[in-house]
């Protein structure tokens, strides 16, 4: 049995807003069943009593003083901008 | 001898009197980036013009009689992941094309204030993601020692420049192996700091919890002095540790007398090449006739590494990447009519299949339904993984082994044998997920190609990873090997 179908590969790429063919979806499909398949080895070990590891360093809540700071312009903030006007990011339709 | 043969402390002397000028430096780096790049292609972008500026300016600084920073003069490629204000920036990715940074990473102030000339900016693997130069968007880079073959990735121009002798150092990331392994198959010497030793902040994330910026060099020595220079403390990453930095350079005494050494049976064994072995057992006697012992460890959940590397590598990757959206910066595609089909064609248009094969992974573990099977799994599996370290390291200094299994392989070549691919980050997979220090230093050949001794650390412990690094390189006469071009 297939770990992972079509129409879920098609489900996850629109999640990750990404464009897919018929065709992409096909090839996705057999790769990540793949690659899942190869993922399910850890399935051998019990983990039951093991506590996840998010992070390597024992880090908790880095504060720091709330104090204003230099920030960058809306002329650099736009620089990299590939549309924009009066100083706004423009962006295509959101409502139909 | 030319300059770009010469260490920084060698240089520093000629500088200092006067024998040689900033200038010199710089325009003989670009001598050679002219005369042999068109067949490495390690470059994506040249800062030349502002290279020539800055030296003008330090000769002036040398001449004044000013304090001089601690890498004062010296040229510098940055791998095309860190940002360079002002300089195109790509993650060597078609989404990032004419990106130009509007600030620096933390990395390149530290360097800017070291007074480091930046030559220009380095290739890779599309946002770190591949082990060989081949992802890369724009073109791959070759390696110095046989053209035909990877220089390894994804750090692999990175490497590659400093083998070629274009650059005297540079900068690489390493989240899987992306310094040590391009570092094992060009020939030179590649450090992973601890996680947490370098500040991230301006480079571009793949996985956050696992990324890393460290020095790629051709001597330890040189290693020393561009960690010493980019290490500390940063309030601009929060999960950049507060820990005091020690004096490197002081640490390569070559003394390692009663040094403990653990080699994990996992690191020799199936897949790995036999010559590869040889190396390793060679290298392992160099240290033993200098006064260390070792003995055989187990590291016994190596062989879960891959995986659980795959699944939390991938997660975080497409948690980051969701940040290229078309909106801010980046490639926008034309062929849209609304805002999601818009993220939808600008994402597909500029990615790179196997970014894109990757964020859908990562997307799939982290969808609801599948999260505690896949991420969590993980990251358990993960703490295992940092036990068998934790577990090793009570009883002994380092462990050493192997950087790769094989030496570098022909262009066009890696989907040939998947289990020796695999295997290949096998052996340096397990140090990210464990956050701990390891170098990369050249230990001898296979079939004319490089090969590389791997020494791990403890966490925060670099100091002995170049006191063993240095006592091995000072033994031995790998390091003086340079390919022909």
């Amino acid at each position: 049995m297939s770990r992972i179908s079509k129409d879920q590969v098609k489900h996850v790429a629109h999640l990750a807003r990404l464009a897919v063919t018929d065709e992409e979806a096909e090839m996705l499909t057999e790769q990540l069943d793949k690659i899942i398949g190869f993922a399910e080895e850890l399935n051998e070990l019990d983990t039951d009593n093991v506590e996840p590891t998010t992070h390597v360093l024992e880090l908790k809540n880095i504060l720091r003083e709330d104090e204003v700071r230099n920030s960058v312009s809306v002329d650099e903030a736009m620089k990299n901008a590939p549309a924009q006007k009066d100083g706004q990011f423009k962006v295509p339709n959101i409502l139909e | 001898m030319s300059i770009l043969d010469k260490k920084i402390s060698e240089l520093h002397q000629l500088l200092h009197t006067k024998e040689l000028s900033v200038t010199d430096i710089v325009d003989a780096t670009f001598d050679r980036i002219h005369q042999v790049d068109d067949k490495v292609r390690a470059f994506l972008t040249l800062n030349e013009e502002y290279s020539r500026i800055k030296a003008k300016q330090l000769d002036e600084k040398l001449v004044s009689g000013a304090d001089r920073g601690l890498l004062f003069g010296m040229p510098i490629g940055i791998k095309d992941n860190i940002v360079t204000k002002g300089i195109r920036t790509t993650c060597a990715s078609r989404i990032l094309e004419n990106f130009e940074p509007i600030y620096d990473a933390t990395v390149v102030e530290r360097l800017t204030a070291a007074d480091t000339v930046t030559i220009g900016k380095l290739n890779m693997d599309e946002f770190a993601m591949g082990s060989s130069n081949e992802n890369s968007g724009f073109h791959p880079t070759h390696n110095p020692w046989d053209l035909s073959c990877v220089p390894g990735g994804s750090s692999g121009a990175s490497a590659a420049a400093v083998s070629a002798g274009e650059v005297l150092f540079s900068l690489g990331s390493d989240t899987g192996g992306s310094i040590r392994q391009p570092a094992a198959f060009c020939g030179v010497v590649g450090l992973k700091p601890t996680y947490g030793l370098v500040s991230r902040y301006g480079l571009v994330a793949f996985a956050s919890s696992l990324d890393q910026i460290g020095p790629i060099t051709t001597s330890v020595e040189d290693n020393a002095y561009l960690l010493q220079a980019i290490a500390g403390n940063d309030p601009m990453d929060s999960t950049s540790a507060k820990v005091d930095i020690p004096d490197y350079l002081a640490s390569l005494t070559g003394e390692v007398k009663g040094l403990r050494i653990g080699v994990p049976k996992e690191y020799l064994g199936e897949g790995v090449q036999s010559d590869v072995k040889e190396r390793i057992m060679e290298a392992l006697k160099v240290l033993e006739g200098l006064g260390a012992t070792w003995e055989e460890v187990s590291l016994p959940h190596s062989r879960y590494a891959l995986a659980t590397y795959y699944l939390l590598s991938s997660s975080e990757a497409s948690a980051n990447l969701s940040r290229f959206d078309g909106v801010r910066y980046g490639l926008r595609s034309d062929n849209s009519n609304n805002l999601i089909d818009m993220y939808k064609q600008s994402r597909s248009e500029g990615f790179g299949e196997e970014v894109k094969r990757r964020i859908m992974l990562g997307t799939f573990a982290l969808s609801s339904g599948y999260y505690d099977a896949y991420y969590k799994k993980a990251q358990k599996v993960r703490t295992l993984i940092k036990e068998d370290f934790t577990k090793v390291f009570e009883k002994y200094d380092v462990i050493i082994g192997p950087t790769t299994p094989s030496a570098s392989f022909k262009c066009g070549a890696m989907t040939k044998d998947p289990l020796t691919m695999y295997m290949n980050d096998i052996l340096t997979i397990p140090v990210n997920l464990a956050g701990v220090p390891a170098i990369s230093v050249p230990c001898g050949f296979s079939d004319g190609l490089p090969i590389g001794l791997q020494i791990i650390g403890k966490h925060f412990d670099e100091a002995t990873i170049y006191k063993v690094a240095h006592a091995f390189e000072q033994a031995t006469e790998h390091h003086k090997a340079k390919p022909k071009l």
